[in-house]
C-alpha cells in the first residue's frame, strides 16, 4: 500500500510552495514533488499593452527583485527600438542600468544572507523555529542586525537614485534611461558618513564571507554532504568568460565542467531552451533542447554562475573566487556552496558599485539611443537568483502580441525537486515515521536556492512546514509541523 | 510592560511581496518597531498559525485562488484591525489585469501557446492536480471578501507611509499622513 507524505506551508495558508513525497510499504521513496501553487497569467494579460509599458508592468511579478524584471524587459525593448542587444546603449545609459542592477544584487543577496541564512548559522539548524529569525538576531546580536539593515538599505538607496524609486522604479526605458546620476546623488553613496558608503559596504561584504568561511571550517561535513547531485549549470557570461550579471552570452556546462552550450547569442535562445509542463505544478520545467527534459535540466544562480565563469573582474571578489575554487575544484554540485558563492557575488557587487560611482560617464547627458524598429526583442539578465528570460513580439500598432517569461526560480524547478528528493531519500528511506530533523532538512534544502516562490515564503526567513503521512485511502497516519 | 505590546500579523496573498519589502524599507526603525510590537503569524517569524488574538493584521495582495480567500478570512477572525496594504489588496492591482480575460485563455497562453512550450507539450497538459489550489475566475480586492478597516495606497506604499500609519495605530494617535508620502504609483 503506497503512502503519501505532504509537506506544505501552514495548512495551505501561506500557500506558495508545497512538497509531497510518496513512499511504498517498506517506506522507500517512490517519488517526491515540489509543487508551486501560484499562477498569475502575465503572459496573457500583457498582450495588447503598448511595448513601452513592459519594463514597469512586468516588474510587478516580483517586489523582491523588481529591478531584474525591469531591466530584462528594458533590454528586450532596446532590441525592439533598434538600440542594439545590450551593447548599443550610450555609456551613461548602460552604466546607470548596471549600477541599478548591482545595487539590487547587493540588497537581495544581503537580505538572503542576513535575514535567511544567518539565523541558521548563528542559532543552528536545529534551533527552535521561533528563535531562527531576524527579530531574534536583532535581540541577541544588535550590531549584526544593524549591519544587515544598513547593507540592504544601501542597495535600496542605489536603486532609488538610479530607478527613481526603491521598489518598482521607472529608470530604464526602451533604448536607455530617463535620468543620469547627479554629483550630489553620487557623493551620498560614495562619500556618505560611515558606515553608509561604498567602501564600508565592501568591508562588510568581505566580513560576511569571513563569517561563512569560519562556519564552513567547523561544519565542512555538513555543508559538503547535506545535498549534492550532479547537474548542468547555465548562466550568462561576458564574452571573455568573466562574471557579468548585466549582459553576456549564454554558456552551460555539464556536471564535470565541460561546455555544452558554448557562449551563444541569447537572441537565439529558442534554439536551445524548452519547457516541460507537468500537471502537478504551476511552474514549468525548463531544459536544454539538445539534451531533452530528462538530461537537459540545469541549475542557475550563484552556484551555477561560479561554475560557468572563468574569473571575476574585480580584485577582492577574484581573490575569494580563487580560494573558493581551491576548495570546490573546477565545479561544485554541492547545494550549500550556493551560500558561499552568493557572498562572493555580494562582494563583487559592492566593488562594482564603487567603481561605477567613480565613473564620470554617469554624469553624461546622452541618455537615449534610437534605431530601426524591430518586431521582436529578447532580453536576458542574471537576476540575483539566476538567469531571467524576457521575450516579446509587437505588431504595427506597437502593441505586445506575444510574451514569454522564464524567471530565475523556474529554471531551478527541477534542481529544487532533485534536492527535495535527495534529502528525502537520505532521511526517510526505510524509516517508518517523520522526524523533526526531516522537516528542518527539507526546508534548508529548498532555501539554499533562495527560491522566489512567487516572491513569498523565502523572503523573511522560515518556510513554515507541515508534514502529513497519508495512506492510499486518504487516512492520516502521522502528522508533524514546526 | 511587555504585555502591553500591540500584536501584529502580516501575510502576502496575490501580491509580489513588494509591500513587505517596502515595510522592510523602514530600515533602522525596524529596531524601534520591535520595541513597540510583538509579531504573531507572519512570514517574518515562522509562526504559522495564529497563537493569540492580534490587534493589527496587515494584508498584502488580493485574492486570486481559494487559499487566499481562506487566509484572508482567518485574518479577519483573528485581528481587530485589518489593513489593506498596497494596490493589489485595495483593488486587485496588476494581477487584476486578467479580470477582463477568460481564465482559460491565461492558462492556454502560459502552458500551450508560449514559444518554449508549444512544441514541447504534446499532451497539452495544463496544471490541474488536486495538490495545487484552484484559481478563482477573477482577482478580488480584499474588501470584497471581508471588512477592511484601513487602506494604505501605493505600489508599493512608501516606507514612511507604512511607518506613520503603523506607529499611529500602535501608540493610539491620529494618523498624520503628509501629502508627500501619500502616493499611488
Amino acid at each position: 500500500m503506497a503512502k503519501k507524505i505532504v509537506i506544505e506551508p501552514v495548512t495551505r495558508v501561506e500557500g506558495h510552495g508545497k512538497v509531497t513525497i510518496q513512499i511504498d510499504d517498506n517506506n522507500n521513496i517512490i517519488q517526491s514533488r515540489l509543487h508551486i501553487v501560484e499562477f498569475r497569467g502575465f503572459e496573457r494579460f500583457v498582450l495588447g499593452r503598448p511595448y513601452w509599458e513592459a519594463p514597469v508592468l512586468v516588474q510587478r511579478l516580483c517586489g523582491i527583485c523588481p529591478v531584474s524584471h525591469h531591466l530584462a524587459a528594458a533590454k528586450a525593448m532596446d532590441v525592439i527600438v533598434g538600440a542594439g542587444t545590450g551593447e548599443g546603449l550610450t555609456p551613461v545609459a548602460e552604466k546607470m542600468r548596471r549600477l541599478m542592477h548591482y545595487g539590487q544584487i547587493f540588497q537581495s543577496h544581503s537580505l538572503h544572507f542576513f535575514h535567511l541564512a544567518s539565523p541558521d548559522l548563528l542559532f543552528g539548524y536545529d534551533a527552535l523555529p521561533e528563535k531562527r529569525n531576524v527579530i531574534n538576531i536583532a535581540i541577541e546580536n544588535k550590531d549584526l542586525a544593524v549591519q544587515a539593515v544598513l547593507m540592504r538599505k544601501f542597495g535600496q538607496e542605489v536603486i532609488a537614485r538610479t530607478a527613481g524609486k526603491k521598489i518598482h522604479g521607472t529608470g530604464a526605458i526602451p533604448g536607455g534611461i530617463n535620468k543620469n546620476l547627479s554629483i550630489k546623488e553620487r557623493d551620498e553613496l560614495l562619500k556618505g558618513p560611515n558606515p553608509f558608503n561604498a567602501d564600508m559596504m565592501i568591508t562588510w561584504a568581505k566580513a560576511a564571507i569571513d563569517f561563512f568561511k569560519s562556519y564552513y571550517k567547523k561544519n565542512k561535513d555538513f555543508i559538503d554532504n547535506f545535498s549534492k547531485f550532479p547537474s548542468n549549470h547555465l548562466s550568462l557570461v561576458r564574452k571573455d568568460g568573466a562574471l557579468d550579471l548585466y549582459h553576456g552570452v549564454l554558456r552551460a556546462v555539464d556536471e564535470n565542467g565541460k561546455k555544452i552550450l558554448n557562449d551563444v547569442d541569447y537572441q537565439d535562445y529558442l534554439e536551445y531552451i524548452r519547457e516541460e509542463v507537468r500537471s502537478w505544478s504551476y511552474m514549468k520545467f525548463p531544459y536544454l533542447k539538445q539534451l531533452g527534459p530528462d538530461k537537459g535540466w540545469y541549475r542557475v544562480g550563484p552556484l551555477a554562475r561560479l561554475n560557468t565563469v572563468d574569473f571575476i573582474p574585480t580584485p577582492l571578489a577574484q581573490k575569494e573566487f580563487e580560494e573558493y575554487k581551491s576548495i570546490t575544484g573546477k565545479i561544485s554540485n554541492i547545494c550549500l556552496h550556493t551560500h558561499w558563492a552568493r557572498l562572493i557575488e555580494t562582494l563583487h557587487a559592492a566593488e562594482m558599485i564603487r567603481d561605477l560611482l567613480n565613473d564620470p560617464d554617469l554624469q553624461s547627458e546622452n541618455l537615449i539611443t534610437k534605431g530601426t524598429k524591430a518586431k521582436r526583442g529578447i532580453g536576458l539578465i542574471e537576476a540575483p537568483r539566476g538567469t531571467l528570460f524576457h521575450d516579446y513580439e509587437i505588431n504595427d500598432n506597437d502593441q505586445i502580441i506575444k510574451c514569454n517569461l522564464i524567471v530565475s526560480t523556474t529554471n531551478n524547478n527541477q534542481p529544487m525537486n532533485e534536492s527535495v528528493n535527495f534529502i528525502a531519500k537520505s532521511l526517510i528511506n526505510g524509516k517508518s515515521n517523520i522526524s523533526e530533523s526531516m522537516l528542518n532538512a527539507i526546508e534548508v534544502g529548498i532555501r539554499a536556492y533562495d527560491p522566489c516562490l512567487s516572491c513569498a515564503t523565502h523572503a523573511f526567513g522560515e518556510m513554515p512546514l507541515e508534514i502529513t503521512l497519508i495512506d492510499s485511502k486518504g487516512n492520516i497516519i502521522d502528522k508533524k509541523s514546526k | 510592560m511587555p504585555n502591553k505590546k500591540k500584536i501584529i500579523a502580516t501575510t502576502s496573498l496575490a501580491g509580489c511581496f513588494g509591500c513587505h519589502m517596502s515595510f522592510l524599507d523602514i530600515d533602522e526603525r525596524i529596531l524601534d518597531l520591535i520595541e513597540l510590537v510583538e509579531f504573531n503569524k507572519s512570514p517574518i517569524n515562522d509562526i504559522k498559525k495564529f497563537t493569540k488574538h492580534c490587534d493589527i493584521g496587515i494584508i498584502e495582495g488580493g485574492c486570486c485562488n481559494d487559499e487566499n480567500v481562506h487566509v484572508l478570512k482567518e485574518f479577519r477572525k483573528n485581528c481587530d484591525i485589518l489593513i489593506s496594504l498596497g494596490e493589489c489588496a485595495i483593488m486587485g492591482g496588476l494581477p487584476a489585469l486578467r479580470n477582463g480575460i477568460p481564465l482559460s485563455e491565461c492558462l492556454e497562453e502560459a502552458y500551450l501557446n508560449g514559444p518554449t512550450v508549444k512544441d514541447a507539450n504534446p499532451r497539452k497538459i495544463i496544471p490541474n492536480d488536486p495538490d495545487i489550489p484552484k484559481i478563482l475566475n477573477k482577482v478580488y480586492p480584499c474588501h470584497e471578501i471581508v471588512k477592511i478597516d484601513y487602506f494604505l495606497p501605493g505600489c508599493p506604499p512608501r516606507a514612511d507611509l507604512i511607518w506613520n500609519a503603523l506607529y499611529a495605530l500602535v501608540v493610539g494617535n491620529e494618523m498624520l499622513i503628509p501629502y508627500e508620502v501619500l502616493k499611488y504609483d
